[in-house]
């Protein structure tokens, strides 16, 4: 069978995740905090978390597309530093509320606003640990197939129909039955 | 036909995005050819840009990424900067389709080349190429994996 398309790096430890490790399915997303499509996406997976409760496990890696989206980056790691401070989803979300201004001073007001310690922040941005992070999720996501942001990963394969609420909620609601 | 793996590569000089010869046959390095049916069409916009944050990867193993398609060197030109491109579009424009014809990527239905990838090698022979359907954006996993492949 043919690797094209297969989630590359497996679901770990180190991944942020939203529910259980149990969960009989696990959604992966590439994303871009600066692609528009990706804020749309954001609820509908929040929607989706809902539904399914604990059969459904969604992680979220780095997929920024520096080229077209030049606040993609920073606001990347930014995400990852606020991990580093136990809030990677509280600052995932902010990023996507707020994405109409993603510049550098805006970022580091988010990180005040969710509570962040923004003298560590500057510190772990400047140890390049949250840049080495997006780097190599972005060569995971290469690696996968990832075509476009965002790009989803159910149970280990590029997912490639439309991720609107209906139709997406749909074809989770038949994966769980196989 | 499609042009077959072992298969050399024919020869062809094309007009990039700002108006600049390109040789094939002039490029040391191992060449990835990604062939697209339109400039400004949402699934091919996807797939270059993919390409193009992915640029580094493959510069990294010694590779160099084309683009090209039907499109002529204007529009080359605005979708190149609107996309923020890092790597050259080719126009295969005039005498129009020919080198897609060559590599047998021309679609004569609609007049557009296929969506399609080759990985050429350094001296110029087919390493690896897929045919995609033209609604698939294909990603750049395979292409990255078959330029590791030839070091």
């Amino acid at each position: 069978m043919s690797e094209h398309a297969k989630l590359a790096v497996s679901v770990g430890p180190e991944d942020h995740a939203r529910g259980s490790s149990q969960a009989p399915l696990t959604l992966v997303e590439f994303g871009d905090y600066q692609c528009p499509y990706c804020a749309e996406a954001n609820p509908i997976v929040e929607a989706l978390l809902k539904t399914f409760g604990s059969e459904v496990r969604f992680v979220f890696r780095n997929f920024p597309l520096v080229d077209v989206h030049q606040h993609a980056q920073a606001a990347a790691e930014i995400a990852e530093a606020a991990g580093l401070q136990g809030k990677f989803w509280e600052m995932h979300d902010v990023l996507f509320e707020k994405q109409d201004d993603l510049r550098d001073d805006s970022l580091l007001g988010y990180a005040k606003d969710i509570g962040l310690d923004t003298v560590q922040v500057h510190r772990d941005l400047a140890s390049g640990r949250p840049r080495e992070r997006v780097e190599a999720d972005f060569e995971g996501a290469i690696r996968s197939g990832a075509n476009g942001t965002p790009t989803f990963f159910v149970n280990g394969a590029r997912y490639d129909g439309s991720w609107q609420l209906d139709t997406f909620e749909s074809y989770i609601a038949k994966a769980l039955k196989r | 036909m499609v042009l077959d793996i072992g298969a050399q590569a024919p020869d062809f000089t094309l007009t990039d995005h700002e108006g600049s010869k390109v040789t094939l046959s002039q490029i040391k390095e191992p060449v990835v050819m990604i062939f697209y049916p339109a400039d400004w069409s949402p699934v091919c916009s996807d797939e270059l840009s993919v390409f193009s944050a992915a640029q580094r990867l493959f510069e990294a193993r010694g590779a160099q990424l084309l683009g090209v398609s039907v499109d002529g060197k204007w529009c080359h030109q605005a979708f190149h900067s609107q996309r923020n491109l890092a790597f050259p579009l080719l126009a295969d424009f005039e005498p129009k389709g020919a080198v897609a014809r060559s590599f047998g990527v021309y679609r004569e239905d609609d007049g557009m080349t296929e969506r399609a990838l080759f990985v050429i090698g350094a001296t110029k022979r087919v390493r690896w190429r897929q045919v995609f359907p033209i609604g698939e954006n294909p990603g750049a996993d395979e292409a990255l994996r078959e330029v590791e492949a030839l070091s």
